[in-house]
């Protein structure tokens, strides 16, 4: 038994070095920095909580998490609701819908910069296929500037571009969990001579109602980790309006080079998601 | 027309309309990637090619430091990743499922970590340490970089596949003489093969497409990934403007992997999707 434990333990060895060295000695490390005026070229000086206060006098982080939350507010009901209503068509059978479910989670699997690139081309300017459609359609009258120049307009053009990017990801998880639904169930409802909309009122929106609530807050760290998109796209222009949490954490640590600050930044923002990635297990376990 | 037919149609006409949605976007990113230089440069835009020609992709080709080195070093990277990931979630996951570790609850929690700590967050210490040990602008760094983001899910498939293999083959191996290590190769590898494929699956995907850590990571224009090139050629200038071909056809090469191991392995993306959101 002792032999058993004491080789157990050599199997799990490499992983948990692994772990210590590269997910908890950062983190140590980043608790650490944020204490600190660290830069690598003039060296390390302790100066307290001054990075938290800086953090809370800086416009920028303020501009930054209020942007990042409100870009989460809007994106995630048109996620899950759009994610939900297309569960609910495809879920059944048919050919047609086979197609639909394929092609609608496509652009999952698909890299976050890849498609932001892409979207940063139909939403150019000149040579945009979304300028050219909206003209040709007589939408507008001459081609809008999407990015750049208005803020609202571009975080609503990553918006959509993010939309097609990750739908699939939410509809598929709801598919699954509409098809665990046990056929007598929804039968019973039928007979009982429930319409399409109360079926999807009374029996599967309840009996969904876990993996509606977890994909939601997957969905909402995702967001509040935003980044690829919003520094492919907009560049977080005009003015930094449009540079999310990750985004000014980026510009502090990388292009600055303000490591202590950034690592202050840091600690921040994994609090936030700390908070909803908690409240994530918990409903994991409480509904288990 | 009766009602249900009429709902029939209007299901049908609503799935027609999301293909068209969402197959639109890429399929003519991917076809606009064979326009002749000619059209390419042609205003207004036109939405299908009229034209037929490689020239974008001869452009990527020798674009900077060249194709061939961008791509090798993602696929490279990817690779290590895949090995990594398998060398310590294999053996992690049969010692947490068949070995009575010691404090085998804290230590999977601990291994589980990286699930509260968003990696987005670890860059800026990460980045320090990786300057001082030079592992900065190397592959190497970048793939541990992504070990660490895919540890936890791997992990968590790979000790749930060798949790269901039954004790009567373990036994039976324990009765030819087999050590432990030989239990592992010959009784339980053959077992896991879905959630071996599922783990690197799913590391391949995150590493090759993952941005923010390599755009960190990596300051040398040699050791650049796919994604990382690209996005700065968005920026860089022909003749006054982007040269969209040349990206139309990186994007293209890009998603091409990615597409392709979905249309392969379909059933362990949707399973591992499913294991890894949804615990």
């Amino acid at each position: 038994m002792q032999q058993r434990k004491l080789v157990g333990l050599l199997y799990v060895a490499p992983a948990l070095a692994f772990v210590i060295c590269f997910t908890v000695a950062p983190f140590v490390q980043m608790l650490w920095m944020s204490l600190h005026n660290w830069s690598l070229l003039t060296g390390q000086k302790f100066i307290g909580f001054n990075n938290f206060i800086k953090a809370y006098n800086d416009t920028q982080f303020w501009v930054s998490l209020v942007f990042t939350l409100k870009y989460t507010l809007w994106i995630t009901p048109i996620l899950m609701i759009g994610g939900y209503m297309i569960a609910l068509l495809v879920a059944e059978k048919g050919r047609l819908r086979a197609i639909a479910r394929a092609v609608v989670f496509v652009p999952v699997v698909i890299g976050l910069g890849a498609s932001s690139l892409l979207w940063y081309w139909l939403f150019s300017y000149d040579y945009g296929l979304i300028n050219r459609g909206l003209l040709d359609l007589g939408i507008i009258s001459k081609p809008v500037v999407w990015f750049g120049a208005d803020a609202t307009l571009g975080t609503w053009a990553v918006i959509s571009s993010i939309v097609w990017k990750v739908m699939g990801f939410g509809m598929i998880l709801f598919i699954a969990a509409i098809q665990a639904i046990p056929h007598e169930v929804r039968e019973a409802g039928r007979i009982d001579g429930a319409s399409q909309w109360q079926a999807v009122r009374r029996i599967i929106l309840p009996l969904t109602y876990r993996t509606v609530l977890l994909v939601t807050l997957v969905s909402i760290i995702g967001s509040l980790l935003a980044f690829d998109q919003f520094y492919i796209m907009t560049a977080g222009q005009p003015g930094n309006l449009t540079a999310t949490s990750v985004f000014f954490i980026y510009l502090n640590s990388f292009p600055y080079l303000k490591l202590g600050y950034g690592a202050a930044l840091s600690l921040i923002l994994s609090i936030v998601v700390l908070l909803f990635t908690l409240l994530q297990l918990y409903l994991n376990k409480r509904l288990a | 027309m009766t009602r249900k037919k009429q709902k029939g149609y209007l299901a049908g006409a609503i799935s027609v309309a999301l293909i068209v949605v969402f197959a639109a976007p890429l399929l003519v990113s991917v076809l606009a990637s064979i326009k002749s230089k000619l059209e390419a440069a042609s205003l207004p835009p036109t939405y299908l090619p009229h034209s037929f020609s490689f020239e974008s992709y001869e452009r990527l080709w020798s674009y900077q430091s060249g194709l061939v080195t961008y791509a090798g070093n993602s696929l490279g990277t990817a690779l290590i990743t895949i090995v990594l990931c398998l060398g310590l979630t294999i053996p992690a996951g049969y010692g947490l499922a068949r070995y009575p570790v010691p404090f085998k609850e804290p230590i999977f929690v601990l291994l589980l970590l990286a699930l509260i700590i968003p990696y987005q967050a670890l860059l800026t210490p990460l980045f320090f340490m990786f300057v001082k040990i030079n592992l900065h602008n190397s592959l190497l760094g970048l793939a541990i970089l992504h070990t660490s983001i895919q540890l936890p899910f791997s992990l968590y498939v790979m000790r749930n596949a060798f949790e269901t293999v039954p004790k009567e083959l373990e036994e039976a191996g324990i009765v030819d003489g087999c050590n432990s290590f030989q239990i592992l190769r010959r009784v339980f590898l053959p077992a896991i093969v879905p959630a071996i494929i599922t783990v690197a699956l799913f590391a391949f995907i995150t590493s090759w497409n993952e941005f923010l850590g390599a755009l960190v990571l990596l300051s040398k224009d040699t050791s650049f990934t796919l994604p990382v090139i690209l996005a700065a050629a968005r920026q860089q200038t022909i003749l006054g403007g982007t040269d969209w071909g040349m990206l139309q056809a990186g994007i293209t090469i890009s998603v091409l992997p990615c597409i392709l191991f979905y249309v392969l392995l379909q059933k362990y993306y949707v399973s591992g999707l499913l294991s890894g959101a949804v615990k």
